[in-house]
């Protein structure tokens, strides 16, 4: 429970502003916590006279923690190659593993994975568990999760990394559900923590207005989906050793409710937007649909993939897996560029970690100029082609 | 075909505004709404139960203002709406969440489907509708975008996945969460709106439930929230000036690095 310590309160109100929730209120000079606290905690942290506290917040139950040790990544495989994302948490699960004096694991699951051990192993793991087998060529989330629950079990990690991706965001959670695991999902930032040796686990939250820092000090192992294109992969170096340990999968694993009948690949432009470098992006400002088509030859002139704002999803000018936003995907390319978006706050909520923002817009007082880091106000059809130009003079001189 | 869809309410995404000063969040006159996913959960079920018989029971877990949504839930067609709620909840992550609904739906018999939204706006894990269906050791399609077909025994749907979508079949009970694209929601009818105002929400407490006291709210959460802080401000913005031309030459200098 929260606790508001009455003596120590000197009403100041900073809490009150600080609360996510709006539950806290002042009344005769003391903070007074209502019904709708979450106990996210956002409070105790910001009060000054140490007047708020948290209690019973350890879980009576300790598990041994010193029995886990080992960093592990999933390391995801679809359609014959692995996800980047995979190399980026090897590249992370590596520095975390150095700090904790652990192994590095990768644990691979797929068929016909050729060379994709010995890939993760120059990309830093220690070791790798490959399950390659017929019937896990197509993603089925029951045998994955079980697999996965099976081998933490035996091996006992103190951490497992996956990617936030459309699969590892859909069986992790059910992993951790059955290993009473904490899990934290779609992070940007991972540590350890000094004291203790704990995962501190950092990502964004209410549409990346606020950050937050979780970490599970009496559970294991410490799961976490961590965002694509955030952490940074090692480079490839065959001369790196590892060791990889084929594991044959019991018929028990391989049981499925789940029957994938076709895997579907997107025609045309690529759709996987969260992978992107750069993203060109399309609103309503555009006008009609056939400005995707200006808004291509820019993004082929970048190499950059095609995202867009939720109205003209809405509208039908491109279909749905481009949106960005709150009921889209949330995007962190290098660079974005916002083109007749508006810059509403579901839309900045799904592309405001991005590296660099360009708005192109008419007009000036758009708030999508407030989140961009360059802005040209303009007519984009005017603006487009002329900065085409520009990139293709600039690339040649 | 029986339906349980689940339904969180969240704060109004347009509301929450950054003040640019303090760097918090302004939520004055924040209002609630039902979580946009969660729309499209209730709304493909309430279609699933009109094309092939059944009812749909939605089931929040939150304060006692959420009942709002789950009124909102029947105007648009849901046939009753439990209330998860007590103060012994608070402070549930995902893991505490998902036990508590299932301990929850657990006295409401038996199902044959399980919709969930992909993910509640103000946290975006989507960890609660896998991990719920991890603890009925029932099937989770996530993502999907589209129900194919409704089969005897089994249900085939399209999931979303990051390069394209997957035709999956798998047989009952399964829990789905959905996508928006997989349909409009309805807006309610004056009829549905008048249900709404009469119905009875029946309402669960922790003991109603059976729930172990160490396994909800913030005990029973294993993970914790260590700080919150605003996220880091970004650097300054350059100013161009001149023509077009001279303020586009000026922006193709700036994004050099990534020419």
């Amino acid at each position: 429970m929260l606790k508001v310590n009455e003596e120590l309160c000197i009403g100041c109100g900073v809490c009150a502003a600080q609360c996510p929730f709006s539950a806290i209120e002042i009344v005769n000079g003391c903070a007074v916590i209502g019904d709708s606290c979450t106990l996210c905690g956002a409070c105790v942290e910001s009060c000054d006279v140490a007047a708020l506290s948290m209690e019973g917040t350890e879980k009576s139950v300790q598990v041994d923690l010193a029995s886990w040790a080992g960093v592990w990544v999933f390391s995801e495989f679809r359609q014959g190659t692995l996800a980047s994302v995979a190399l980026e948490l090897l590249g992370a699960g590596r520095r975390l593993a150095d700090r904790r004096g652990v192994q590095l694991s990768a644990v691979l699951i797929g068929h016909e994975t050729g060379d994709a051990a010995k890939t993760l192993i120059a990309h830093g793991a220690d070791t790798v568990f490959r399950f390659d087998h017929e019937k896990l060529l197509h993603f089925s989330e029951d045998i994955y999760a079980s697999i996965l629950t099976d081998l933490v079990r035996e091996h006992r990690p103190e951490i497992v990394l996956a990617g936030a991706t459309a699969i590892g965001r859909s069986f992790i959670p059910g992993v951790a559900t059955t290993l009473n695991a904490g899990l934290t999902a779609d992070c940007t930032a991972l540590d350890i923590r000094d004291e203790d040796g704990a995962l501190m686990q950092t990502r964004p939250a209410f549409g990346g207005n606020i950050m937050a820092t979780i970490v599970c000090p009496s559970s294991r192992p410490q799961m976490a989906t961590v965002r694509p294109r955030v952490m940074k992969s090692l480079e490839f170096d065959d001369a790196r050793v590892g060791q990889i340990v084929d594991v044959e999968p019991t018929p028990a694993l391989l049981q499925s409710r789940i029957r994938v009948l076709e895997e579907v690949m997107a025609k045309g432009s690529n759709v996987n937007i969260q992978e992107a470098d750069i993203l060109v992006s399309g609103g309503r400002g555009l006008e009609n649909p056939k400005g995707f088509e200006l808004l291509k030859k820019l993004a082929d002139t970048l190499g950059a993939n095609i995202s867009a704002s939720r109205a003209v999803v809405d509208a039908g000018w491109i279909p749905y897996p481009h949106q960005v936003g709150q009921t889209g995907k949330t995007v962190a390319p290098k660079l974005y560029i916002a083109c007749g978006i508006s810059g509403a706050v579901q839309h900045v909520a799904g592309m405001q970690s991005s590296e660099t923002i360009v708005a192109i817009n008419r007009d000036s007082h758009a708030t999508i100029f407030d989140v961009a880091d360059f802005g040209i106000v303009g007519d984009l059809y005017e603006v487009i082609p002329k900065l085409i130009n520009k990139i293709e003079e600039y690339r040649r001189s | 075909m029986k339906i349980i869809v689940c339904v969180k309410q969240v704060p109004d995404a347009k509301d929450v505004r950054l003040d640019p000063v303090t760097n918090t969040l302004a939520r004055e006159g924040v209002a609630s709404i039902m979580n946009p996913y969660d729309q499209h959960a209730l709304e493909e079920a309430v279609r699933l139960v009109e094309k092939h018989g059944g009812e749909v029971t939605v089931v929040s877990m939150g304060p006692p203002q959420a009942e709002e949504v789950l009124r909102q839930a029947i105007s648009c067609g849901a046939d009753q709406a439990v209330l998860i709620t007590d103060r012994a909840f608070a402070g549930a992550d995902t893991w505490a969440t998902a036990y508590t609904l299932e301990k929850a739906v657990r006295t409401l018999g038996a199902f044959d489907l399980i919709l969930c939204g992909k993910q509640a706006i103000d946290g975006d894990t989507a960890q609660v509708g896998p991990g719920l269906a991890m603890r009925f050791a029932m099937p989770c399609i996530a993502c999907v975008q589209k129900v194919r077909e409704v089969k005897g025994t089994s249900i085939v749907v399209e999931r979303m996945m990051d390069d394209g979508y997957d035709i999956v079949e798998t047989d009952f009970p399964v829990l789905l969460t959905v996508v928006k694209d997989i349909n409009e929601p309805r807006v309610p009818s004056l009829k549905g709106k008048m249900r709404a105002k009469k119905a009875e929400i029946q309402r669960l407490s922790a003991a109603d439930i059976g729930a172990d006291p160490a396994c909800i709210g913030l005990p029973g959460s294993p993970t914790q929230v260590m700080k919150v802080f605003p996220p880091q401000a970004r650097g300054e913005k350059a100013v161009f000036t001149g023509n077009l031309d001279e303020q586009i030459e000026q922006l193709v200098t700036k994004l050099a690095p990534y020419l």
